[in-house]
């Protein structure tokens, strides 16, 4: 099996930023992304989007540019396309290129890849024509592919509001936006605003993309309380109650764009078992991490949104830490030498994430958006609903390990992406005790499905 | 007499015995160091096999097997349980032959329940197999059962006829009292008459503590799980002379595994995979089922088990304390046995010879065993 210094999982800001950082300590990082191209959700396609006009996705996104270029340096074994399914804690790793199943090992390995959407279980979302806004955003930067008819976006978040600037700027006609932000939100998040005052150049990013959409004219649904997806065998129109009101409005739409905000995809700490934390604000697991973003598995570093949500720039700058960290754990520098560098990249890197308390609290999706009714579908995969994990707490299913048993919940393709934070906080909530006390799923190897023979080849591979 | 009993783990086998003794009036506390069914019990593939059994657990699983017909009857729910029949195939003449030797054994401690299939009847029954295999042994009514909702129904039984469960509560020492005995459970203190060892791969350290240490060695079965296929297997497959045990859920999934091991992290008592052993399984699937090459696994997984050396359980009386009784080390192969397992526990707390030879069980088989180290 052949032996690699440094493995960067992820080539978003943070795996870009560490694989440069660890080169420039002589350091050959071989970097490895599902993705045909580098870039991350946020700078996706950046090479190659058939959006030309940089307006439309706006500065912040071709402000990646120069990171992607970086990849190009010839010491970055760049492996687009490549999937990781296995990663152990002897930091075996198993690799699919194509068809093609390979295993290698590592010195040293940085987790960069990033995060997931957060489940958003309504009444309906499981119908052809919703989609996540993420998804809507992939389609917009890679293929530039926009929906012809109005569409509905709904939900909470900064990509929500930037998704609908881009679909504007880009001309596509937005019917409404459905924003579930609860009122005394923005009373809460006043509070945190000195503080996030220390990052005003996102600050300023979001008021503006408001002001845009204002100036659009574009109808602006505050304090949506509940929402619907209607159609048979596919998305017809949606319904909404807000504020104090009872009454149920209507809309047609075949596209339904939903969101309320990113946490950490932890299927591979979690894998590794690496600890974990139920982070209360963000409301989402996070693999507990030293000052250089080590976890408690030996020689595995998570940086970026994978370790908890900082954004593009923190991501990036999270990159340079872990690189600096794989720089010294493989003996290339010592800490003492690159003292001040790493001391301004700390306070760098606290100015940047200044902002995410006051946007935590804000966008902070509230109880019911999280916790379904009983009716609603919570694993998409099985086919299990949420009144169907309560049912299995009244059996004494204290975790979700214990319904995945019972139910199959979280056992499909997805392994549990689409469920799994919605499974804790339902059983935490049913059983009357925290998320953490809960847990989350066990996951195991493969991350992603391989073939019988696939494994057969891997094993050749690790034997050899 | 009405005694008070402690079982220490709240696997199938402590639940049955818990149902057991519980239907005799006693008043039983289940103690568990995790949660109900978190190891071998509710990840093992759920196999409900009477084939290929070691002749001494013959008249159990016979038992057992009735037990399963009527498990609605038992534990308020019939466990998934599905009797599509076990068929173990022959890859070439010498497996055939070994299945043979097998018949004609079984046949000789007065049982017919496996009997020879000719090549012709066994690619009827598995139209899918490789057309190589000449021939397999079967066993009708075997099947498959669903683990962790067959644990979860023996728990809930026991629930219902007043057996307390305490979860998250590890056995820390044994206190001899009386006749009976003194549970330690950190700061917890539990009276018992009798005590029952059910702590699977943990069982050895309570015999440890009773001055009869055994050779149980904590192993990890692997199982691996397929996405969904097309319908194309009615009973539960597996091989004469390496491991396999093969078969499809109605919802079109496939279970692989049949005995490759994985590695237990003892520290952090987990059972973790290792790919050699998957890759091997795989092969075997593979040149059985050639068109398996292309299917696609969504997980693996494995879980700790309580092996003995002789493949054999530990069922019976303590041989150094009159009220005790083990039932541990199935080997990988206790789930089937559970619904009898908890009977023969009943039986000897109750003073009664049990209904089903159990001398092969006895612990005193290890008298000679000391602890290494």
């Amino acid at each position: 099996m052949k032996t690699h210094d440094l493995m960067i999982l992820g080539s978003g800001p943070a795996g870009m930023a560490a694989a440069a950082t660890a080169v420039a300590h002589g350091i050959t990082a071989v970097v490895v992304d599902e993705q045909p191209a580098a870039g991350g959700q946020i700078y996706r396609s950046i090479e190659s989007t058939p959006i030309k006009e940089r307006r439309i996705l706006g500065d912040d996104y071709w402000h990646g540019k120069a990171l992607v270029d970086g990849l190009n340096d010839p010491r970055i074994d760049y492996r687009p396309g490549t999937t990781l399914w296995q990663l152990t804690r002897k930091l075996e790793v198993g690799l699919l290129q194509g068809e093609q199943a390979s295993m290698v090992r590592a010195r040293h390995v940085i987790l960069a890849h990033g995060a997931m959407e957060r489940p958003f279980p309504i009444p309906g979302w499981t119908l052809p024509g919703v989609m996540t806004a993420g998804s809507g955003q992939i389609l917009l930067k890679s293929a530039g592919l926009a929906p012809s008819a109005p569409v509905v976006l709904a939900g909470c978040g900064p990509l929500l509001l930037l998704l609908a600037v881009q679909y504007l700027r880009a001309g596509i006609p937005i019917a409404a936006l459905l924003d579930t932000t609860p009122a005394g939100q923005y009373r809460d998040a006043l509070s945190l605003l000195p503080g996030a005052l220390r990052n005003p150049r996102t600050l300023l990013k979001g008021v503006g993309l408001l002001a845009e959409l204002r100036r659009a004219g574009v109808r602006h649904v505050r304090h949506v309380t509940a929402l619907e997806a209607e159609g048979e065998g596919r998305l017809e129109g949606i319904r909404w109650q807000c504020g104090n009101d009872s009454e149920w409005h209507h809309l047609s739409t075949p596209l339904l764009l939903l969101h309320q905000g990113v946490v950490p995809n932890t299927q591979v700490t979690r894998a590794l078992d690496c600890t974990h934390d139920w982070d209360e604000r963000q409301l989402a697991w996070q693999p507990r991490r030293d000052n250089w973003l080590a976890t408690d598995v030996e020689g595995i570093a998570v940086a970026g949104d994978a370790g908890g949500i900082v954004g593009a720039k923190g991501s990036a700058m999270q990159g340079q830490l872990a690189g600096l960290g794989a720089a010294i754990a493989l003996g290339r520098v010592s800490e003492e030498k690159i003292h001040k560098e790493v001391k301004q990249l700390r306070r760098d890197l606290a100015r940047e994430t200044a902002i995410r308390p006051f946007l935590d609290v804000l966008y902070r999706p509230a109880a019911h958006w999280r916790l379904p009714e009983d009716d609603t579908l919570v694993c998409r995969c099985e086919e299990v609903t949420a009144g169907e994990i309560r049912r299995m707490a009244e059996q004494g299913c204290r975790g979700p390990n214990q319904t995945k048993s019972f139910t199959r919940c979280g056992m499909g393709p997805c392994q549990g992406r689409m469920c799994g934070i919605t499974v804790s906080e339902l059983l935490a909530d049913a059983n009357g005790q925290s998320v953490a006390e809960t847990g989350y799923y066990r996951l195991r190897p493969p991350f992603k499905p391989i073939t019988l023979g696939q494994l057969a080849t891997a094993a050749e591979d690790a034997a050899g | 007499m009405r005694a008070q009993v402690v079982i220490v783990g709240a696997g199938l086998h402590g639940c049955s015995a818990a149902v057991h003794l519980s239907a005799q009036g006693h008043r039983v506390t289940v103690i568990d160091k995790d949660y109900s069914g978190r190891h071998a019990s509710g990840v093992n593939a759920g196999g409900v096999r009477r084939l290929g059994r070691h002749p001494a657990e013959i008249p159990l699983a016979m038992a057992a097997w009735e037990r399963w017909q009527r498990m609605a009857e038992v534990v308020g729910d019939d466990c998934d349980f599905r009797p599509v029949g076990q068929i173990k195939v022959a890859e070439n003449d010498a497996d055939l032959e070994t299945l043979a030797e097998r018949e004609r054994e079984v046949r000789s401690l007065g049982f017919d329940h496996e009997y020879l299939i000719t090549r012709d009847e066994l690619h009827k029954r598995v139209p899918a197999l490789s057309p190589h295999c000449p021939g397999g042994l079967a066993c009708d009514g075997d099947g498959y059962a669903n683990p962790y909702r067959t644990v979860t129904a023996w728990r809930r039984q026991a629930q219902r006829q007043g057996v307390s469960f305490l979860e998250g509560v590890t056995v820390t020492g044994l206190e001899a009292h009386g006749s009976g005995w003194q549970v330690h459970a950190g700061r917890h203190r539990f009276s018992a008459d009798i005590l029952i060892n059910c702590a699977g791969a943990w069982a050895g350290t309570l015999c440890e503590w009773l001055g009869e240490p055994v050779p149980l060695s904590a192993e990890a079965p692997m199982l691996m799980i397929t996405e969904r296929l097309k319908s194309f297997l009615g009973p539960v497959i597996g091989a004469t002379s390496r491991p396999l045990s093969f078969k499809q859920f109605e919802n079109g999934t496939v279970l692989i595994g049949g005995g490759v091991r994985g590695e237990v992290d003892s520290r952090r008592q987990v059972a973790e995979t290792l790919l050699g052993g998957l890759a091997d399984n795989a092969d075997t699937v593979v040149s059985l089922f050639p068109f398996m090459h292309e299917a696609r696994i969504v997980r693996t997984w494995a879980g700790i088990e309580a092996v003995m050396p002789d493949q054999i359980p530990v069922l019976g009386p303590s041989s150094t304390s009159q009220s005790v009784i083990h039932a541990f080390g199935f080997s990988a192969h206790g789930f089937q046995l559970s619904p009898i397992s908890g009977e023969i526990v009943a039986d000897l707390a109750m003073g009664r010879e049990p209904a089903y030879p159990i001398k092969p069980f006895s612990i005193t088989r290890f008298q000679d065993y000391h602890m290494s180290g």
